[in-house]
């Protein structure tokens, strides 16, 4: 058709023609798309480094077509500070899940949203380790099965899940914190916008942005994609309500 | 008048896009790509170009023209 | 002429980094090391370098794999328990080939061990300093100076082989003052420079299609042995550079043979012994990977009844290698000391007589 124009398609930040490793439905690929839609409109995808975690949040390394260092479980946050502070003009974020971000991860986290690093954070939260096969995590449900916690999880052994932006709000440093989905194709915008926000105040200085964004996981939850998105919306979104938890973006 | 492109090779079958499409333009079709998953296709002509489905598709397999 | 100064071996251990371009240090309070990230506290930003009080020796050695991934020079330092901590670390540095400098000023163990110090480290040093079978060069200092020497050559052996390096010091070098001659300043051209030449691999952001990858491993296990195979070459290259000092060793009738510190008081004993009419000589290992195997084969068997290893560590460790490397053909004894108690001139005398009975 003669006036036709494209209006969509994949992020050019993708090495072209790659299919990633994760599964179907798997919203780590959504969010990648997400990221690198951000980075080719604010024009920084060739001075981004990404520093990935280990998990499937770490499946990304032959995929992406930008700066990527793959780095120790939970230690991206302590990476991303380490990059940021030996090249400042470049923009520098982390990418995490909720073992290597919440778990292992936790000191190196949350000091570097305390030292209010000036990197943008993408915690990737689907409530269970996607990679080695379904173990729990610190932000599985009650009741959610996992392979380490058979009979599900019991506050009274495991403890409960934790809420990450919650617990980093309680942080003089971190300027920006939302938690967005990718269950809907409104919230999939939302997160974009969130991410756009996140690395827009690391261009201009602000500080320390972090986007938790609540996935789903469709081969560890045992369900099919679809009915994964209804078990998001019913019981993740309850436990992990979205929104803004802090914007001081414009202070 | 718009209309999407599926890109066989990079669809997981997911069916995300066949259920957020306002228009039911798309369902899962027959034809199975390299990786084995049955590639979505457009039944009907009733795009509107809204992209709801190409931003829900994790492995950005569609392509809209409008 | 040069000027001399006094300084503490730990802040000289930190001028010569900066003095070699380091412009990053990240690292963690512990004794006997505490005056390295203070020192650096204070003079890293004198030179726009950066300094971070890590959250932990793991956070440290994390942080300064970012930092020398994005091209900088960078370098952290504990002691023996905390150099534990970074294990893991500096294995990825190993296998994703980024070069970086750490300094053990080590201390009683195993454990939270003692705080005094001790040689109890050789072997994480030298042959297991994290997972995975990789090498490093390890300098063993015996004097501030070699210390500053050593730190200052680190450097530009990691860069050029894209690997760590670790200086195996302790704490009695770390806390002395000794008179030291300082390298020259590199200036801000030269350590720009430094950094420029690792653009093409460095993280420092890059055109699509041309992109850094990191990598520390993954799913391509042709490509990780590859790696491997890659690595073996290189670190048995370094193999005819391993360095010692040999001390007066052609008539000796009986060698001692040490590294760092115990290797100094072990000088002054053969110095005794041969005052008394002993006739002793000393083999120094300056560098303990690579071992230098060679300098044993400089000692006069026909004439040498027999070798005292020193060491402060119980079980002993400096020993396996010198077995190695002495391949039977002088009887092997042991001077040793452990956790945080120094070895004494006397004992080490007493050990080379008993040798010669």
């Amino acid at each position: 058709m003669a006036d036709e124009k494209l209006i969509y398609t994949k992020t050019k930040t993708i090495q072209p023609g790659k299919s990633s490793g994760f599964c179907p439905g798997c919203m780590h690929d959504t969010i990648i798309k997400l990221i690198g839609e951000v980075l080719e409109e604010l024009d920084i995808a060739d001075k981004t480094v990404s520093c990935t975690g280990v998990g499937c949040c770490g499946l990304f390394m032959e995929y992406i077509d930008y700066d990527y260092i793959q780095c120790a479980h939970g230690r991206a946050s302590a990476v991303a500070t380490g990059v940021k502070r030996g090249n400042p003009d470049k923009i520098v974020y982390s990418y995490q899940g909720d073992g290597d971000f919440a778990s292992i991860g936790f000191a190196e986290s949350v000091a570097a949203a305390n030292r209010g690093e000036n990197i943008t954070v993408i915690f990737v939260n689907n409530g269970i380790y996607g990679m080695t096969g379904g173990q729990m995590a610190p932000t599985t449900l009650l009741g959610m099965k996992a392979t380490t916690a058979p009979k599900g999880r019991k506050a009274e052994e495991h403890g409960y899940p934790m809420h990450i932006c919650e617990l980093l709000d309680t942080l003089t440093a971190p300027v920006y914190l939302e938690r967005t989905s990718c269950n809907t194709p409104a919230n999939v915008i939302k997160t974009k916008n969130a991410i756009k926000k996140a690395f827009q105040n690391q261009i201009d200085g602000k500080g320390y942005s972090l986007v938790e964004i609540v996935t789903s996981c469709p081969t560890n939850w045992g369900l099919s994609a679809l009915d994964s998105l209804d078990f998001l919306e019913e019981n993740m979104l309850k436990e992990f309500p979205l929104g803004v938890i802090r914007d001081n973006s414009d202070k | 008048m718009a209309r999407v492109e599926i890109v066989a090779e990079l669809c997981k079958s997911c069916g995300y896009c066949v259920k957020f499409c306002p228009k039911n333009v798309l369902a899962i079709g027959k034809t199975v790509n390299s990786k084995g998953y049955e590639v979505v296709e457009s039944v009907n002509d009733d795009c509107v170009g809204c992209c709801s489905c190409a931003r829900m598709c994790p492995a950005g397999a569609i392509n809209v023209y409008k | 002429m040069a000027e001399r100064v006094l300084m503490k071996g730990c802040e000289a251990i930190a001028e010569a980094a900066v003095r070699a371009g380091c412009r990053f240090f990240a690292g963690y309070p512990i004794t006997p090391q505490n005056e390295i990230p203070e020192y650096m506290a204070r003079r890293l930003p004198e030179v726009d370098g950066q300094f971070v009080q890590a959250e932990s020796e793991v956070a440290a050695i994390n942080m300064v794999y970012g930092n020398a991934a994005g091209g900088v020079r960078a370098m952290t330092s504990s002691s023996s328990c905390g150099i534990s901590l970074k294990s893991e670390g500096v294995s990825y540095c190993a296998m994703a080939r980024i070069p970086m400098v750490y300094v053990n000023v080590s201390r009683g163990g195993p454990g939270v061990g003692t705080i005094q110090p001790a040689q109890q480290d050789y072997h994480q040093a030298t042959k297991a300093s994290g997972n995975g079978g990789f090498r490093m060069r390890v300098f063993a200092p015996a004097t501030v100076q070699e210390a500053v020497d050593m730190t200052y050559a680190a450097f530009d052996y990691a860069d050029k082989e894209r690997n760590p390096v670790l200086v195996l010091a302790d704490g009695v070098i770390g806390s002395i003052l000794e008179p030291v001659v300082l390298p020259e300043q590199r200036s801000a051209e030269e350590v720009a420079a430094i950094k420029a030449s690792k653009d093409e691999w460095a993280a420092v952001g890059h055109q699509l299609g041309s992109r850094a990858w990191i990598n520390p491993g993954g799913w391509d296990n042709a490509l990780y042995e590859k790696c491997n195979k890659e690595a073996d070459a290189m670190y048995k290259s370094w193999a005819p550079e391993a360095e010692a000092e040999l001390y007066l060793v052609d008539d000796a009738e009986v060698i001692l043979t040490s590294y760092g510190i115990s290797a100094r008081i072990t000088k002054s004993a053969v110095d005794a012994l041969r005052a008394e009419g002993v006739k002793a000589g000393l083999v120094r290992a300056k560098t303990v990977y690579p071992f230098p195997y060679q300098a044993y084969d400089k000692i006069n068997y026909d004439i040498c009844k027999g070798i005292v290893d020193v060491e402060m560590s119980i079980p002993a460790q400096f020993v396996d290698d010198v077995k190695v490397a002495v391949d039977g053909r002088a009887p092997i004894t042991t001077c040793l000391r452990s956790a945080g108690n120094l070895l004494s001139k006397g004992a080490i005398m007493d050990a080379a007589k008993e040798m010669l009975k």
